[in-house]
């Protein structure tokens, strides 16, 4: 019963902060909902036994992806209310291809469950996990059977830092930076040194 | 009693909602990037419904990668923004037609 009850309460949450992060008005706000409806997601992940996945969905939009839209939206000052100006004028388009694609998915699910195709029996190849927890169990597959496509996916990772830092790096002219070579090269003995001459004296440079 | 259908449900309905934010804010890019993540959530949650109801964690690997992917794409995409921003001081999508020939 309390499964059934936090169901509905993860679905409805996801679905309305989905439907508020694309209508509303300040895209601050927008960010916050897409929050929501990630944070929710995570909960009807948790809900199927995915603790894994959940917990990264939260690490990674909540955490990083999110706060890096809020970065942005607030870094660039944009006339946000020119930007909505053809909101109703593509209204009837935007509702026509939802209602399309919404009727294709009902009559799918429909479909399947009235008899559903069957693609194939499980053969017992598939890891289970059934007696590992979620977490051993995904690691066990992960640094095995995909372990090459686990690099892969670091090296996209690194592809894409790198990306972002090439695309906003800026080469500023007329800034005097430290020249680190010419620190790391200097001698004890070109050095500036202090000398307390007497009086008349001077100094020999 | 939970089922699959009921994920699929949640899942198709974000996925539509997705797709609607793209054409409801043509002229917003941080909207549409916003709105890619939705999709992707939705094929996320198919994914890992999925993966719990044939009992086979290919399903939750998988959606470990999109997830790679998705964090990849808004990074990259952001920067584009970002750049696009200060050599045009606009990010509406109409005037973007730099590469048009």
């Amino acid at each position: 019963m309390i499964t059934v009850l936090a169901f509905y309460l993860f679905a409805t949450l996801t679905v309305l902060a989905g439907a508020v992060t694309i209508l509303a008005r300040n895209p601050v706000h927008s960010v916050l909902w897409l929050i929501v409806a990630f944070f929710n997601a995570a909960g009807l992940m948790v809900l199927v036994g995915a603790e894994f996945i959940a917990m990264l969905l939260v690490i990674v939009y909540v955490g990083a992806v999110a706060v890096l839209f809020l970065f942005v939206v607030m870094m660039l000052d944009i006339d946000f209310a020119q930007l909505r100006a053809g909101f109703v004028r593509n209204f009837p388009l935007g509702l026509l291809l939802a209602v399309v694609l919404l009727a294709e998915m009902g009559i799918g699910i429909g479909a399947w469950s009235v008899g559903g195709i069957k693609l194939g029996t499980p053969d017992g190849s598939a890891p289970t996990g059934a007696a590992a927890s979620n977490i051993e169990a995904v690691g066990m597959l992960l640094y095995s059977k995909y372990l090459f496509l686990f690099e892969a996916a670091g090296v996209l990772l690194l592809v894409a830092m790198v990306g972002a830092i090439v695309l906003t790096h800026r080469q500023r002219s007329g800034v005097r930076g430290q020249n680190i070579g010419r620190q790391i090269a200097r001698r004890p003995d070109e050095a500036t040194v202090n000398v307390k001459p007497e009086v008349g004296q001077g100094v020999t440079l | 009693m939970i089922g699959i259908g009921h994920y699929v449900t949640v899942s198709s309905i974000l996925f539509v909602l997705g797709v609607l934010g793209i054409f409801l804010n043509r002229k917003n890019v941080i909207i549409i990037l916003m709105a890619i993540e939705l999709i992707l959530l939705a094929v996320n949650i198919n994914l890992v419904a999925f993966s719990s109801y044939l009992h086979d964690l290919t399903g939750q690997i998988f959606a470990m990668f999109v997830l790679t992917v998705a964090a990849g794409e808004a990074a990259v995409g952001l920067a584009i923004l970002v750049i696009y921003f200060r050599d045009r001081g606009t990010i509406a999508v109409d005037d973007v037609h730099n590469l048009k020939g």
